[in-house]
Formats: C-alpha cells, sequence, structure tokens
C-alpha cells in the first residue's frame, strides 16, 4: 500500500510537470504583452524595455520554463515595481498586476473556494444519496417519478440563472437566510457559516439533481443483485440490506464521480463565487485572465493538476476500502 | 461435528399447532404483473408463475421439486422462503399461517426456514468476509451473545468442511464448490427446521457436485433438516429425495413416493421427462431405451392452455383435456396424478442405476 502510493505520487508529480510544461508553452507563446500590462496605457518606451528585460521575457521559452520550475522547488530572485525581491519556495512568481507573490493571492483566495466546495459537496451529497436511495426503493411508483422529473427540471435550466434568481430572492423571502458575504473562518465561525449558506443551499440543490439520478441508477442495481436477496433471506432488516449491502455496493461508482467533481470545483466555482461575491480562486483566475497576468493563471494550471491528482489518487485508495476484491500493485 | 450444534438444532422457537406437519402449502398462487404492448391502453398482464400448489412436508422428509425452467419451481422455494408475497394461498409452519406476515413478524420464521441459493457466485456479497456473511444471521437472530459469534462461525466452516482459518477472507477467494460450502454453512447458522435447497449443485461442475451432494446428505442425517430440494437434474433428486413432485406451468402434475415416480410414474409428462435421462446403459451394450419427444415449447405462463396445461405437447391427448382441468388424485400406491389418462408407461422409462 505504501509503495503504491509512493509509485502513485512519483507518476503524479511527472503528470504536473507536464502540465505545467505545456501550459507555459501555451501561454507564453500566446501573443499577449505583459510589459505592456503593467507599464499601464501610457508607457515610455525606456521604461517598457526595463520590465522586459526584468522578466526575462527575450530569454528562450524552455529556459523560462526552467526558472519557474527552479523557483518553485527552491525559491528564486524576482524583479517586481523595479526591485530585486526575494521569493521563496514554492514560487509561482508575482503577479503582474499586484506586484504581490502569487502565493499570497492564492492564500487568500483558496480558503474561499475550499469552504464553498466543501460546504456544498456535503449538501448535494446528503440531499443526493437520500432521494436517490428514496427513488430506487420505490422504483416505477409517482414519488420515483416526481423525483426523477423535478431532477430533469433541475438540471435542464442553467445553473447561473438558478444562481442568480436564488441570489435574489432566497434572503428576501426566507430572511434567516442572509446574503452571502465571506468572512474567515478563524474570525466567526458562526459568521463564515451564514454567509455562506446561499452558496451552500443552491449549490447544494442544483447538484444533487445529478447525484440523485447517478445514486438512484446504482443502487437500482445492486439491491437487484442476488446477494440482496440472500440478506433478506437471512431475516435482518430492510434498513440494513438497504445500507450494508445495497449502498455499499452503490457507493463505488459514486465515488468516481464525486471526485471528479470536487476537483473541477476546487479549481474554482467560477460562477458562484461571481454571482454570490465571493472572492475564491475562480475570481482570481477569471480576472488574470482578462489582464494577461500569467503567473496568477500558471498559478491556476497548476492547483488544477494537482487537486486532479490528489482527488483521483484518494478515490483509486477508497476503492480497495469500498470494494475488497480490488488490490493496488 | 459437534454436539452443541446437534442439539440445538433439534430445538423450533414456534409452537406447533397440534396435528400440523412441519410445513404445508395450500393452494398457493402466484402472479406477477406484467405490463402488455400498447401506448395508451395497457393490457395489464399476469404471469401466472405458480399457479395452485399444495404440499405437505413432514419433520426431516425430503422432497424433490422438478420441472423444466420456468415451470415455477424457483418461485416456489422463494415462497416457502417469503421472499416473496404469495397473491393467494396459505403458506402452513407448524400449522401458522405466514404467507401474509409483516416482515418483523416473519423474522422468528426466517430462522426456521433457510435458503440455499443456486449461484454460489452472485449469491455471496462479494464487500463481505466470510466470517460477515456468515456472522450476521447468528447476531440478527441472537443466538449467541454480542461478540461472540467467531467460536460459532469456525464451528460451521468446520461442518461443511471449509477451514475455519478462513473466515476473515472474501468470497471472491474460494472455488465455486467452496462457495456454496459457505451459502450452506450460511443456511445452517440459524438452526433451521427447513432447508430450500434452490438447485444447489446445477452450478458446479460433476465432481464438485458430488462432494456438495454428500455434504447436504450428512447434514440432513446429522441434523435431521427437512429439505425441499429444487432440481432439473433426476438424478441429483433420486439420489437425494424420499418423495418427488413434478411441476409443469405453474402446477403439481405428479407427486409421490421417489420409487414409484422413478418405477411406474402415470403422467405422461412425468414419463417424458425421465426417458430422457441419458442412459449409460447404451455405452455398455444394452439396447437404447424408447425416448418420448415432446414437440414445441412450454407454453407461455401469461396465457395457458385451457383444461389440462399439458395437453398441447401430449400424445394422449382428447377433447375432455382441453374441457376439464384433471385434478391431483391418487391414481396408485403412494402417487398422485393430474392426467384424465393416468398410465404406467409400457416399458422401462429409466436405466437401471444400480
Amino acid at each position: 500500500m505504501v509503495l503504491y502510493i509512493l509509485r502513485r505520487i512519483a507518476s503524479a508529480i511527472s503528470v504536473i510537470v507536464v502540465t505545467l510544461i505545456a501550459s507555459f508553452g501555451l501561454f507564453y507563446l500566446a501573443p499577449s504583452d505583459p510589459a505592456g500590462v503593467i507599464c499601464g496605457a501610457k508607457c515610455p518606451p525606456a521604461r517598457y524595455q526595463e520590465i522586459a528585460d526584468s522578466l526575462h521575457l527575450d530569454r528562450p521559452v524552455y529556459q523560462q520554463i526552467w526558472e519557474y520550475l527552479h523557483g518553485l522547488v527552491l525559491g528564486t530572485d524576482v524583479v517586481s515595481g523595479g526591485q530585486t525581491v526575494h521569493c521563496a519556495a514554492p514560487c509561482l512568481g508575482y503577479s503582474y498586476v499586484f506586484g504581490v507573490p502569487v502565493t499570497t493571492l492564492i492564500m487568500h483566495a483558496l480558503p474561499v473556494t475550499i469552504s464553498i466546495v466543501f460546504g456544498s459537496a456535503i449538501a448535494y451529497l446528503c440531499i443526493g444519496t437520500l432521494s436517490g436511495i428514496f427513488a430506487a426503493r420505490r422504483r416505477g411508483t409517482y414519488l420515483d417519478r416526481t423525483i426523477v422529473g423535478g431532477t430533469l427540471t433541475i438540471g435542464s435550466v442553467p445553473y447561473f440563472v438558478v444562481a442568480l434568481l436564488a441570489a435574489l430572492y432566497i434572503p428576501t423571502l426566507i430572511p434567516i437566510v442572509p446574503q452571502a458575504k465571506w468572512v474567515p473562518l478563524t474570525e466567526s465561525p458562526l459568521k463564515w457559516f451564514l454567509g455562506l449558506l446561499l452558496p451552500w443551499i443552491v449549490l447544494g440543490i442544483v447538484n444533487s439533481a445529478s447525484y440523485t439520478r447517478y445514486s438512484r441508477a446504482s443502487m437500482i442495481e445492486s439491491l437487484s443483485e442476488d446477494y440482496v436477496r440472500t440478506a433478506r433471506a437471512k431475516g435482518i432488516s430492510e434498513r440494513r440490506v438497504v445500507y450494508r449491502h445495497g449502498l455499499r455496493a452503490a457507493v463505488t461508482p459514486l465515488a468516481t464521480i464525486f471526485g471528479l467533481d470536487v476537483a473541477f470545483a476546487l479549481t474554482g466555482a467560477i460562477f458562484t463565487e461571481q454571482i454570490f461575491g465571493l472572492p475564491g480562486l475562480g475570481v482570481v483566475t477569471l480576472r488574470a485572465f482578462d489582464k494577461y497576468d500569467l503567473p496568477v493563471l500558471m498559478a491556476g494550471v497548476l492547483i488544477g493538476a494537482v487537486v486532479l491528482v490528489i482527488m483521483n489518487l484518494l478515490v483509486d485508495i477508497l476503492y480497495t476500502i469500498l470494494d475488497p476484491r480490488v488490490r493496488l500493485s | 461435528m459437534t454436539t452443541t450444534a446437534t442439539e440445538s438444532a433439534a430445538r423450533s422457537r414456534i409452537p406447533a399447532v397440534p396435528g400440523a406437519p412441519l410445513l404445508e402449502l395450500r393452494d398457493l398462487v402466484m402472479h406477477f404483473n406484467v405490463k402488455g404492448e400498447g401506448m395508451l391502453i395497457r393490457a395489464n398482464n399476469k404471469v401466472r408463475a405458480v399457479d395452485g400448489v399444495s404440499l405437505t412436508l413432514g419433520e426431516g422428509e425430503t422432497i424433490g421439486l422438478v420441472g423444466e425452467s420456468g415451470c415455477g419451481k424457483s418461485t416456489t422455494g422463494r415462497l416457502i422462503t417469503r421472499l416473496l408475497q404469495p397473491t393467494a394461498g396459505q403458506i402452513l409452519y407448524r400449522g401458522h399461517d405466514i404467507a401474509k406476515l409483516s416482515e418483523p413478524k416473519l423474522r422468528p420464521y426466517r430462522r426456521e426456514l433457510q435458503l440455499i441459493f443456486q449461484d454460489p457466485y452472485s449469491s455471496l456479497n462479494p464487500r463481505h468476509t466470510v466470517g460477515t456473511i456468515i456472522g450476521t444471521a447468528l447476531r440478527v437472530h441472537d443466538l449467541v451473545p454480542k461478540g461472540e459469534e467467531l467460536p460459532r462461525v469456525r464451528e460451521l466452516l468446520d461442518i461443511v468442511g471449509l477451514n475455519p482459518e478462513h473466515y476473515n477472507r472474501y468470497p471472491h477467494e474460494f472455488s465455486g464448490g467452496q462457495r456454496q460450502r459457505i451459502g450452506i454453512a450460511r443456511a445452517l447458522a440459524v438452526k433451521p427446521k427447513v432447508i430450500v435447497a434452490d438447485e444447489p449443485v446445477s452450478a458446479l461442475d460433476v465432481s464438485i457436485q458430488a462432494q456438495v451432494m454428500n455434504l447436504l446428505e450428512d447434514l440432513r442425517k446429522e441434523f435431521g433438516i427437512a429439505f425441499i430440494f429444487i432440481a432439473h437434474d433426476l438424478g441429483v433428486v433420486r439420489h437425494f429425495c424420499d418423495s418427488v413432485a413434478v411441476m409443469y406451468l405453474g402446477r403439481i402434475v405428479e407427486q409421490g413416493a421417489r420409487d414409484v415416480v422413478y418405477g411406474a410414474p402415470q403422467h405422461p409428462y412425468t414419463q417424458a421427462l425421465l426417458s430422457a435421462v441419458p442412459d449409460l446403459g447404451v455405452a455398455r451394450g444394452t439396447p437404447p431405451k424408447a425416448r418420448i419427444r415432446l414437440s414445441g415449447d412450454v407454453p407461455s405462463p401469461i396465457n395457458p392452455p385451457s383444461g389440462c396445461r399439458f395437453r398441447t405437447r401430449c400424445w394422449k391427448a382428447e377433447d375432455i383435456c382441453a374441457q376439464v382441468e384433471p385434478k391431483l388424485e391418487r391414481k396408485a400406491d403412494g402417487l398422485l396424478s393430474a392426467c384424465h389418462f393416468a398410465a404406467p408407461p409400457a416399458g422401462s422409462l429409466t436405466a437401471q442405476v444400480d
């Protein structure tokens, strides 16, 4: 098991490096003008040249990649705002636009995104799985059809429409739920919770639609297995049959989808953050894209790759716990 | 095998109604609803899987239930163990009707009536260890104090001829025959009085079949468990059962003591079935017996033929067969047949096995 995890980490690192090199090449070869962005609209040519030199934009791309990776692992000296500053590892560079280390920007945005993603994940996993089980056990009845129809309806409305309407109406209609607002957990856990309640509810309801369908389908399949009949013949209670025998088997496909969903969401729940005004990773990346703030964009790509690889590893390890027939080797 | 297992196997928690047999089925009916074709108005068809089956099983007896695929054997087995709720009819266990009991009220009866499943591959949960599979039954029925299932699990594994140390292995680590032994150990765990064995050896290869059959034989002698043995292998049934019931399209067409049914069956269907058993004597030089060939398939159980259900494939069929349904009546000593023209076969149907 330990050996397996080490091997997976090694291959994960190579995946991340390849992703970095590829996106680095793409971004830096694109017709962007970082020096112009930093210098502003009325830029004297001398100043422009100075900035371009300090960014090492004249060097070959492979050298720039090497410097980037070097900074990531060992730290490096960076020229920002005309001064040379030391940027400790892991150095993601300095933002062209804000002139602050990218790590600082990320460190401010990451807790917001993590809070949104995991809070809403708890919501949609609970709602989705429970209503999926509920529907699967009543397969073919009107209740089942109502649930399936409801998930279709929610699923077919674009997410940003639901989110916008919710942001407008829920705080007025249900006064207990306040407008979304980011307060760090360390500052006030209660305000943190209340501020995120609205996006959690919205994301929870919207995402639970697909989880209802997934869990309903895999519960129907697992409950029709022969060993479920064996379990009933033993005389064990229906609740035990459903959860110990049915859900245990149905959870495996759910875990796969969940791992991918969380990984994608962690790179930035762009709609949610934008609509509810939460300063998360999605907003940061979006703004960087607007301004050709390449170091920030690269950091976004890096986080995405790392998170995806980690989530996949976690899901693979989870498989062995869920299904003893799966052996890691 | 230990004495504790033997002693407690003889006890039953359910008090018997005086004079009642161990298990009795009375006009058991199971209809499954199926949706017919059609866009707006769908005909509600019924598959008459079991259509009036009556059967009596005494203490320690073994009844073989035979018939073609789809004749309702397995459905009958699942009705007896109440994995299905019958549409009509009674299932009397020691005189108590369990046909309509709710799940909580059924639980004590589940202990007494156990099922061995046909497919040892799919009927064991691959995510649970053998110890859990066997131990859950013990725990649910409070047969052993909490946390003390393990010694009993190991004892059970020993009884069915598996290594007691293998309790923490998973089903996929065993072969088919071993897995069927796990299934048997699971059924035995609750010390049942009746075991419904639903084709317990048909998924196994022949050499393993013999081992498992011998194991069941031993268990029957050791614990005095009554068996309802569902099979389509007539040789296995002859070897194992005291009496035999032949089913066709959801009904019992012939029933009686083993030697009578195998020696002188009176129902044409039984005669046809027995004549289809491969004859080893031919290989030794005896002339091949006359084989009765049935034409066509079993009719649909959605719309069974009127009168006698076998008439569409019967060489003896006459007008009366389409009009009057023959009753299951006594035709000879120890033999009930449902046929207007019941008669012993002209010659010997089966090769002499002994």
